[in-house]
């Protein structure tokens, strides 16, 4: 464990030394806050448009602006951690300093966790900075708490999976570019799967629906954890880190 | 001479090995990178690891450290091998690849204390470790420089302290002095020389002289084959200069060794076989020496018969060549004969 400590630390010393760290949470929150302004627009319209019936009417805030907000950050998301997770590996390998891992008395297990957490760390940074608009909504309005909490429990896993699949791509190249356009592209794959399956018979559809990241945010900004969902991406999750694995593993006996 | 009276002690006082490759062969695909390699290293010795560019000492030194698994074979550090039990050989051992693998957005001291926590130095004993391998490498008044900003000999020196931090029982040192200048060679070269009293040393080069002036033994690898293991200075005299004559002679029932003994130049002589009348003998040359003329001219006035007189060809040859070629290439600035004035005026 100290060891996988040792590795995380390194990690987000490295985004934070690195000007990644700060590019990353500025242009994350620019876009949240702007997201949220436009929820926040979008419920002052539904408001607006009951008008007629005693002046605007009382709505569901969860419905019409958290939820929304929820699916924005999500797509955020798909833009912002494949740069979080480019160099996790591309960069090592590059540069050499992977055989320093390699030779010390590290696990390859260590190294992947280190490296998950690492981002991770630095992922929940991200979402904690969305709290202060949050604090906002709480001073100013009533929502329900509930499916915040759930709302951020689905973006952090989902961030997971999302993370977990970049460090996997990210040990299958030297080079940070690739490792991120490879990582949008197949995390934008995963995400509108679905879309295809309108058109397949109905086994198919279900089995796309079932594969696409998105389907399964939906419930938790809804306010829902169903166990089907958090399995979900517990294995994209564990899936990803066992390809890393895989892929240090073969890279070590082809050299 | 003390490293070799230290070394003499190790192998009369019960050798331990602290290092043993047996058979190690690895292979890419169908390029095979290191061939069926064999040898061992004692407690406290410097072992170097000789050959051209290309020959396999970095995978060999690779396979060691347990960053590449071998094809065929087993290799042991400190008693433990590599393979199944790696972080127990990892623990004990301290590497130096070719390119320090620094991390540049890290100042030195934060580097080291990574490479301790990692390494499992325990916390209460890290920053004493720390001060002392930054000490030995004359790095401690750079401690809070960022390790990217470092010209290429402080590179290699945090690349050493980071090697020595946790105190390995093995040293492996992947071409130690390659891109240094003529005086950060000779520090390196005196620091390791240093070093060797507490660890196990293995350094590659591919330059010849280095080997002569810090190893005890020298390993010569071609194409992924062991070519020769002996120490410098017997090396040195196969290699360089040094000349064996082969002679068919008939002398007519005198022996002509004692003659021929006497010659200016020859160094030795010693029967080899024999074809009816006539005797074959292999003679020794100094270096630098041809002694043919000498050799031809006393047999002839002797009035024996010279049948043939032919120098004996070593395949060491071939590789020395190899090597000096590369040597004039790659040190244009510190020639052979100068790098040991150096280093005597230094030690002297």
């Amino acid at each position: 464990m100290g060891n996988v400590l040792a590795i995380a630390h390194k990690e987000l010393r490295g985004y934070f030394v690195s000007p990644i760290a700060y590019v990353v949470l500025a242009f994350f929150s620019l876009l949240f806050g702007y997201f949220f302004v436009a929820n926040i627009n979008v419920m002052v319209q539904v408001s607006s448009s009951q008008f007629g019936m005693g002046g605007p009417q009382v709505v569901n805030i969860n419905e019409f602006m958290i939820r929304g907000l929820f699916g924005n950050t999500a797509v955020i998301l798909l833009f912002v951690l494949p740069t979080v997770t480019m160099r996790a590996y591309a960069e090592e390998k590059r540069s050499g300093t992977m055989e320093l891992l390699l030779t010390a008395p590290l696990s390859d297990l260590q190294i992947i966790l280190g490296k998950f957490l690492g981002a991770m760390a630095l992922y929940g940074l991200m979402l904690a900075l969305t709290l202060v608009h949050m604090g906002v909504l709480f001073w100013y309005a009533d929502p329900e708490w509930g499916s915040v909490v759930t709302g951020y429990l689905g973006l952090f896993l989902m961030g997971g999976a999302f993370i977990s699949v970049g460090l996997a791509i990210s040990s299958m190249t030297k080079n940070q570019v690739v490792a991120a356009m490879a990582t949008f592209a197949v995390l934008l794959l995963f995400w509108i799967i679905d879309w295809i399956g309108d058109t397949a018979g109905t086994t198919t559809q279900a089995v796309l629906a079932y594969l696409s990241l998105l389907m399964h945010f939906d419930d938790f900004a809804k306010g829902v954890i169903d166990t089907k969902h958090v399995a979900y991406y517990a294995s994209v999750i564990t899936f990803g880190l066992f390809l890393t694995a895989k892929s240090m593993d073969t890279e070590r006996w082809n050299g | 001479m003390p490293l070799v009276a230290g070394r003499i002690l190790h192998s009369s006082g019960g050798d331990e090995n602290v290092v043993e490759v047996q058979h190690v062969t690895k292979r890419y695909g169908s390029l095979t990178a290191v061939d069926d390699i064999s040898f061992t290293v004692e407690r406290g010795e410097i072992l170097g690891f000789l050959g051209p560019n290309g020959a396999g000492k970095t995978t060999t030194m690779r396979i060691l450290t347990g960053y590449l698994p071998a094809t065929e074979g087993q290799a042991q550090v400190a008693g433990f091998d590599v393979f199944d039990q790696p972080l127990e050989a990892k623990r004990r051992t301290g590497y130096l690849p070719e390119t320090p693998p620094l991390y540049p957005e890290m100042t030195i001291e934060e580097y080291l204390r990574f490479v301790a926590r990692i390494n499992g130095v325990p916390s209460s004993e890290r920053r004493r470790q720390i001060s002392t391998a930054m000490e030995r490498t004359n790095i401690a008044d750079m401690a809070d420089r960022f390790c990217g900003k470092l010209s290429k000999g402080y590179r290699q020196r945090v690349g050493l302290a980071q090697a020595l931090l946790h105190n390995p029982d093995v040293l492996i040192l992947d071409e130690p002095t390659a891109g240094l200048d003529p005086r950060q060679i000779i520090e390196t070269r005196k620091l390791i020389a240093e070093l060797a009293g507490d660890h196990t040393i293995i350094l590659s080069t591919h330059i010849l002289p280095e080997v002569s002036q810090t190893c005890q033994r020298v390993v010569i690898i071609n194409r992924g084959r062991v070519v020769a293991v002996d120490s410098p200075d017997n090396l040195t005299a196969r290699l360089q200069g040094s000349q064996t004559l082969y002679v068919l002679l008939d002398s007519a029932g005198t022996d002509p060794a004692p003659a021929l003994r006497a010659l200016p130049g020859v160094t030795g002589i010693s029967k080899v076989d024999e074809q009816g009348r006539a005797i074959g003998y292999e003679v020794d040359a100094g270096r630098g020496e041809d002694v043919r003329r000498a050799l031809s001219g006393a047999i002839v006035n002797a009035g024996w018969g010279l049948l043939e007189l032919r120098a004996r060809q070593m395949s060491l040859e071939d590789i020395f060549l190899e090597l000096t070629t590369e040597e004039s290439d790659a040190a244009h600035d510190l020639g052979p004969d100068e790098a040991a004035t150096d280093a005597e005026a230094i030690d002297g």
